[in-house]
């Protein structure tokens, strides 16, 4: 078959132009992946002059990029659930957080962060006993899975980790209450406007160097920031 | 250094003459920048005078900074009066024929003996001031060499971990304390570790610098002379949270010092108990994601 041909000027543009169609690409998909950001999840002022924060953390997020990751979910007014750590506080005001924690602990790497800090009373109520030390030892019960930890607010709240034998154990999020969890509550005051970072001091990274790798790094799942407007 | 011979009216003579105009001008300016340097901008060089340390460092860069002064000018006021007096001129010929290039030998011996002078002076200068007083407050590994001569220390454990320091105090029943408070005209023992990666304890003001490295202890001492605010940073790439990784403590009275150790250790009773016993390092258990760091067990890197 004889085939179409093309001057030597046409054949040069048409690379010229599959090339720089190429690097074109390229630069759209690094700037993209570059530009990937997890939702900001607001929560407004109520009429009480407080708000209230329901997050859940699960041992795998089951969505995204890394679904077997580590990671938090933030429920937003509608009561839908986003798979986020960026929250939207108002300033000067009470939160109210409600956690529901789905996930299995372990001993911690420093067991300082077992102590709740910066929180109303110096407390969080897990199935609504009120605790100021949460025990981190596998032995005596089931570790600490998480912690909610924002250091320039001094917050630090151990999150009691799930029995990995549990019944109903949740194995990839969103979870409901209907699985096994624990339920966390707390109270903390914003102060003045800014950005907020927090972390989880458990390194639950599994699989990463340290177990400080991967979620532990990675906006939406165990990092990120409390934007207090 | 080059001198340079010309047929016409920048002869040998008007060399020299160039030459004690240069030095003179260089000299009475020197001798008032150094004076400003030392006198003026001295006092305001970083890292302050809080600690034994931080005023030796001060010292150091004042010093050096003054010897500077004479340097840079006689470089730049002889580079300004040759573009002003030497300068090729409209409708002279600026081809400078080689017969009438020549060297000094006084110029060039004398430069090479203040140089090499200052700049020898100034490595035996810094070598001297690296270690003194106490090891400048860097980080001297287990062993340090350079200590304070006193068995009165206050010890401060330093634990980094990503991304935070955390404080333990042994001679506070080994509480460990998100803040940190020193207190004045005391010599203080920094033990630095680490939990996890390598971080950089950078304690500014204090004039402190040591590497946090897992299962390793790095001593570093530092004498308080002064109360105020000082700021504490990781500078040691150390992840995502790297800039995020830092703190403040302050340098108070000693009275105000025992006082915070005193509420802190009675705040702190119940989880201290949950502390494992205080120690220089602690080894990581290698259990995987959220392994305890205080029980060590086998190491999974053994055999690389």
């Amino acid at each position: 078959m004889k085939g179409v041909r093309l001057s030597k000027g046409a054949r040069a543009g048409a690379l010229l132009f599959g090339f720089a169609a190429l690097i074109g690409l390229l630069i759209f998909g690094v700037a993209g992946y570059l530009r990937t950001s997890p939702p900001t999840v607001s929560v407004g002022a109520s009429s009480s002059g407080s708000v209230n924060l329901v997050m859940q953390t699960d041992g795998a997020v089951g969505v995204g990029p890394h679904p077997s990751w580590v990671g938090y979910f933030v429920q937003d007014a509608s009561g839908a659930w986003h798979q986020t750590t960026l929250i939207q506080l108002p300033q000067n005001t009470d939160v109210h957080v409600t956690l529901y924690e789905y996930d299995s602990g372990g001993n911690l790497r420093n067991s300082v962060w077992s102590q709740v800090a910066g929180t109303t009373g110096g407390v969080a109520y897990i199935n609504g006993a009120a605790e100021s030390v949460v025990n981190p030892n596998t032995n005596t019960g089931n570790g600490i899975a998480h912690t909610f930890n924002v250091p320039a607010l001094g917050i630090n709240v151990p999150m009691y980790g799930v029995s990995g034998s549990a019944k109903n154990f949740c194995n990839t999020g969103p979870c409901n209450t209907s699985q096994a969890h624990n339920t966390i509550t707390f109270t903390f005051h914003t102060g003045g406007a800014g950005t907020y970072r927090w972390q989880c001091f458990v390194p639950c990274g599994l699989g990463y160097l340290e177990g400080n790798g991967g979620p532990m790094q990675s906006l939406g799942y165990m990092a990120g920031f409390l934007k207090v407007v | 250094m080059a001198r340079f011979v010309l047929e016409d009216s920048r002869s040998e003579e008007a060399g020299k003459s160039a030459l004690v105009k240069i030095l003179s001008v260089w000299a009475v300016v020197s001798i008032i920048g150094m004076a400003l340097v030392w006198f003026v901008l001295g006092p305001h060089l970083a890292p302050g005078t809080m600690t034994d340390q931080a005023q030796g460092a001060q010292f150091d860069i004042k010093f050096v900074s003054t010897l500077v002064v004479p340097v840079l000018l006689f470089v730049w006021f002889f580079f300004g009066y040759s573009i002003m007096k030497w300068r090729v001129r409209p409708g002279e010929d600026g081809t400078l024929p080689a017969a009438n290039l020549s060297g000094n030998s006084k110029a060039q011996g004398a430069w090479y003996v203040i140089t090499t002078t200052l700049v020898l002076g100034l490595a035996a200068f810094g070598t001297y001031f690296l270690i003194a007083p106490a090891g400048a407050g860097g980080g001297e590994g287990a062993s340090p060499i350079w200590t304070p001569g006193t068995t009165k220390l206050l010890q401060v454990q330093v634990i980094a971990q990503q991304w935070r320091f955390t404080y333990r105090w042994p001679q506070f029943g080994g509480m460990e304390t998100t803040g940190i408070e020193l207190p004045v005209n005391t010599e203080i023992e920094f033990n630095v570790t680490s939990l996890d990666v390598i971080h950089d304890f950078w304690a500014y003001q204090l004039g402190v610098k040591a590497d946090a490295n897992p299962d390793y202890n790095n001593v570093a001492y530092t004498k308080t002379l002064a109360t105020g605010r000082f700021t504490v940073r990781c500078d040691e790439l150390c992840g995502i949270w790297h800039g995020a990784m830092y703190n403040y403590g302050t340098v108070v009275s000693q009275q105000q010092f025992e006082q915070w150790a005193t509420n802190m250790e009675q705040q702190n009773a119940s989880v201290t108990k949950l502390l494992p016993k205080y120690s220089l390092t602690y080894t990581p258990s290698y259990s995987g994601a959220g392994g305890g760091y205080y029980n060590t067990s086998v190491d999974p890197n053994a055999n690389l």
